[in-house]
C-alpha cells in the first residue's frame, strides 16, 4: 500500500500575539509546526502501512525551509519525504496543482491522505480540491479509516449523521483529529531517521509552468473583541450578587 | 447570476437572501438549485423567499454525493454561464465547494462571514489564525466559488407575491466508484447549542462527570442549554458532541454565554465569540477565558455555580 500524506507547515497559532494598537495579528516570528490533523494524517498512514506494507512518503509545498519540521514525520514512521519550494503568493489554487503535479511524480500510490484541514486558515479545501484535480474519489472529514486489500472503508463525520462510505484505490481521504493520537518518536527513532531521504523539488522540476493565484489578499484585519472584562475577585457571595444584577441589566435574566 | 446550493433547507435561506444582495450589485440574478428531489413546495418555498429561479435537478442519485454532486453543479455551471456560486457550508457544502472549484479552474473561499462587490471584483471576508484576525480576499477569476455558514445572514420574508421561474433539469453525471454504505444518525436531537439563545458550558475546571449536574441545574433556572469545551466531548465523553462548542465543534451565538471551568483556549474562543453577552467563572485569574468575558468571577467553581444558581432563581421569580 503506497500512501502519500499531504502535510502542511503552519505557524503555531496559540503562538500569536495581537499587537494591542492595530488589533492586528503579529506573524512575525511565530515558531512553525506541522499542521496538528496533518500529524494525525501520518499516523493514520503509519498504521495502515503497518498493517499492508508499502510504503508512507510525506508531501509538503512551502516558501520557507521546511526541512526540520518534516523531520518529525520521518522520526514518526514516514518512509521518505518530498518538499516541493512554492512561490511566496500562493494560493489554494496554486498549491493543489503543485501537490498534484508532486503526485504524479511520485507515481504509483493507493491513498492520498491529509487533516480535515490546516489549523492556521482551517479551510479544508485542499483535499477535496485535490482529489478534483487527481480525478479521484475523496472521503472528507473520516473519523475512521479502514483499510482492507483491495477497497478503504471509511467513517465521515457529517455533524448530524456518520456517513460510512466504501472506495477502491486510489482515493483520497481528509481525517479529522479524533482518528488517532500521532505518537511521540523516541530518541532512537528520532536518530534512525537521519538517514531517510528528503527530496527538495522545484516547481521547473514538476514541469510546472508560472502559476497566478485565482485569489488576490486585500488584507489581513484584525478582530475587535470588544468585552467589558469586568471581573469580581473576592468575596463570591457578593461577586455572584453583582453578576447576577449585571445580568439583570444586560437584560438577558428573562 | 448567483447560484446557490445548500443541503441544509434553512440554511438555503439565508443563502439565497445574500444571493439576492449581490445579485442586485451584479445587476444578475439569484438561481436556487435543489437536488434529487420531486417536491415543488420546497421551489416555491424558495421563490417566497427571494429565489429568481428555482433549478430543480435530477442526478440519478437519491442522496448528496461529493463527486457525483460536484459533476452535476460544474454541468450546470458550463450551460448557464454564472458568476457566482454560493453554497452552504456544511461539510458536505465545503467539499463540494472546494472540488468543484478545482474542475472550473477558479478561486474558492470556505467559511465566508461577509461577501461585497468592490471595485468591480467579489470580496471576502473570512476568519483565519483561530478567530485572531479577519482575511479579506477578492477573486480574480470566474465564476467565483464561496461557502457561507449557517446563520451568518438573515432570511428574506416570506413573501407570496414573489416570482419566479421554476426549471427542471436532468443532469447525466460521471459516476465514480467509491459509494455511500450506510448512514446512521449520530445525535440523540435532544440538544441544539447552535439555536440556544443561553448557553451554559464546561470544561476542564470540573472534576468528575457527576459535577456536570451543576452547570445543567444553572442551564435549566436560565431556560438555556449545557455546552461544553472540547475535552467534555472529546476526550472523557461526559456528554456527547451535540454540546461541544469550538473551533472544530458547534459555533454558537447565544445572548448569553457563561464559561465554567473552561480556560478558553483560542480553539473554543472561536465557537463563542459571537456571543451577545459572555460570563466566565474560572479559579485561576489569568485564565485566558476572562480577556474574552464581558463579566466574570474569580473562583472555586463548585462554590460559585450553586449560589449563583440559587441567585439567578431568586432574581427570575
Amino acid at each position: 500500500m503506497n500512501i502519500v500524506v499531504c502535510a502542511k507547515q503552519v505557524i503555531d497559532v496559540s503562538e500569536i500575539k495581537v499587537d494591542p494598537s492595530t488589533k492586528k495579528p503579529v506573524l512575525q516570528g511565530v515558531p512553525l509546526k506541522i499542521s496538528d490533523i496533518d500529524k494525525n494524517a501520518v499516523e493514520e498512514a503509519i498504521r495502515i502501512k503497518e498493517k499492508h506494507g508499502g510504503k508512507v512518503t510525506v508531501l509538503t509545498v512551502s516558501s520557507s525551509d521546511a526541512k526540520e519540521r518534516v523531520k518529525e514525520l520521518l522520526a514518526m514512521g514516514a518512509d521518505e519525504a518530498v518538499i516541493v519550494s512554492a512561490p511566496e503568493n500562493a494560493d489554494y489554487d496554486v498549491v493543489s496543482k503543485l501537490l498534484a503535479a508532486a503526485i504524479k511524480k511520485i507515481g504509483d500510490y493507493d491513498i492520498v491522505l491529509g487533516g480535515e484541514a490546516s489549523i492556521d486558515l482551517f479551510s479544508g479545501q485542499m483535499g477535496p480540491r485535490l482529489a478534483g484535480l487527481l480525478g479521484i474519489p475523496q472521503i472528507t472529514y473520516a473519523r475512521k479509516v479502514d483499510a482492507e486489500k483491495d477497497k478503504v472503508v471509511a467513517e465521515r463525520d457529517v455533524g448530524d449523521v456518520v456517513v460510512t462510505m466504501e472506495s477502491p484505490y486510489p482515493v483520497l481521504i481528509t481525517v479529522t483529529k479524533e482518528i488517532n493520537e500521532p505518537r511521540l518518536p523516541s530518541l532512537m527513532q528520532i536518530l534512525a531517521s537521519a538517514n531517510k531521504p528528503i527530496n527538495e523539488w522545484s516547481m521547473e522540476s514538476l514541469g510546472v509552468k508560472e502559476l497566478t493565484p485565482k485569489m488576490e489578499t486585500v488584507e489581513v484585519k484584525g478582530v475587535s473583541m470588544e468585552r467589558k472584562n469586568i471581573v469580581y475577585q473576592d468575596d463570591v457571595d457578593e461577586a455572584v450578587e453583582k453578576l447576577v444584577d449585571s445580568l439583570a441589566k444586560e437584560g438577558v435574566l428573562r | 447570476m448567483v447560484l446557490v446550493y445548500s443541503d441544509d433547507e434553512k440554511n438555503m435561506l439565508e443563502l439565497i437572501a445574500k444571493a439576492k444582495d449581490v445579485s442586485k450589485e451584479l445587476d444578475e440574478k439569484a438561481t436556487a438549485v435543489v437536488f434529487d428531489t420531486d417536491d415543488e413546495s420546497l421551489a416555491k418555498k424558495y421563490i417566497m423567499h427571494g429565489a429568481d429561479r428555482v433549478f430543480m435537478v435530477k442526478t440519478g442519485l437519491n442522496t448528496f454525493k461529493g463527486e457525483e454532486y460536484t459533476d452535476a453543479m460544474e454541468k450546470i455551471l458550463e450551460e448557464t454561464n454564472e458568476e457566482v456560486v454560493i453554497v452552504g457550508s456544511t461539510k458536505n457544502g465545503k467539499e463540494l465547494a472546494s472540488r468543484l472549484a478545482a474542475k472550473l479552474d477558479t478561486g474558492c473561499v470556505i467559511d465566508c462571514i461577509n461577501l461585497y462587490v468592490k471595485d468591480g471584483k467579489l470580496t471576502t471576508e473570512r476568519v483565519v489564525y483561530s478567530g485572531n484576525a479577519i482575511a479579506v480576499e477578492r477573486f480574480n477569476s470566474k465564476p467565483a466559488v464561496v461557502t457561507i455558514p449557517p446563520k451568518v445572514f438573515d432570511p428574506l420574508p416570506e413573501d407570496e407575491s414573489r416570482a419566479g421561474e421554476v426549471i427542471k433539469k436532468e443532469v447525466k453525471v460521471d459516476r465514480y466508484p467509491s459509494r455511500i454504505v450506510d448512514v446512521k444518525e449520530m445525535k440523540t436531537g435532544e440538544v441544539n447549542v447552535e439555536d440556544a439563545e443561553i448557553i451554559v458550558s464546561c470544561g476542564r475546571g470540573f472534576k468528575k462527570k457527576e459535577d456536570i449536574q451543576l452547570v445543567e441545574e444553572l442551564a435549566k433556572v436560565l431556560r438555556g442549554t449545557t455546552g461544553c469545551s472540547r475535552p467534555i466531548a472529546a476526550d472523557l465523553k461526559w456528554l456527547s458532541e451535540d454540546h461541544w462548542i469550538g473551533l472544530s465543534g458547534h459555533k454558537v451565538k447565544p445572548k448569553l454565554y457563561i464559561a465554567v471551568g473552561i480556560s478558553g483556549q483560542i480553539q473554543h474562543i472561536a465557537g463563542m465569540r459571537d456571543s451577545d453577552v459572555v460570563v466566565a467563572i474560572n479559579k485561576d485569574p489569568e485564565a485566558l477565558i476572562f480577556k474574552s468575558a464581558d463579566y466574570g468571577i474569580v473562583g472555586d467553581l463548585y462554590e460559585v455555580l450553586p449560589k449563583l444558581t440559587n441567585a439567578v432563581k431568586e432574581k427570575m421569580s
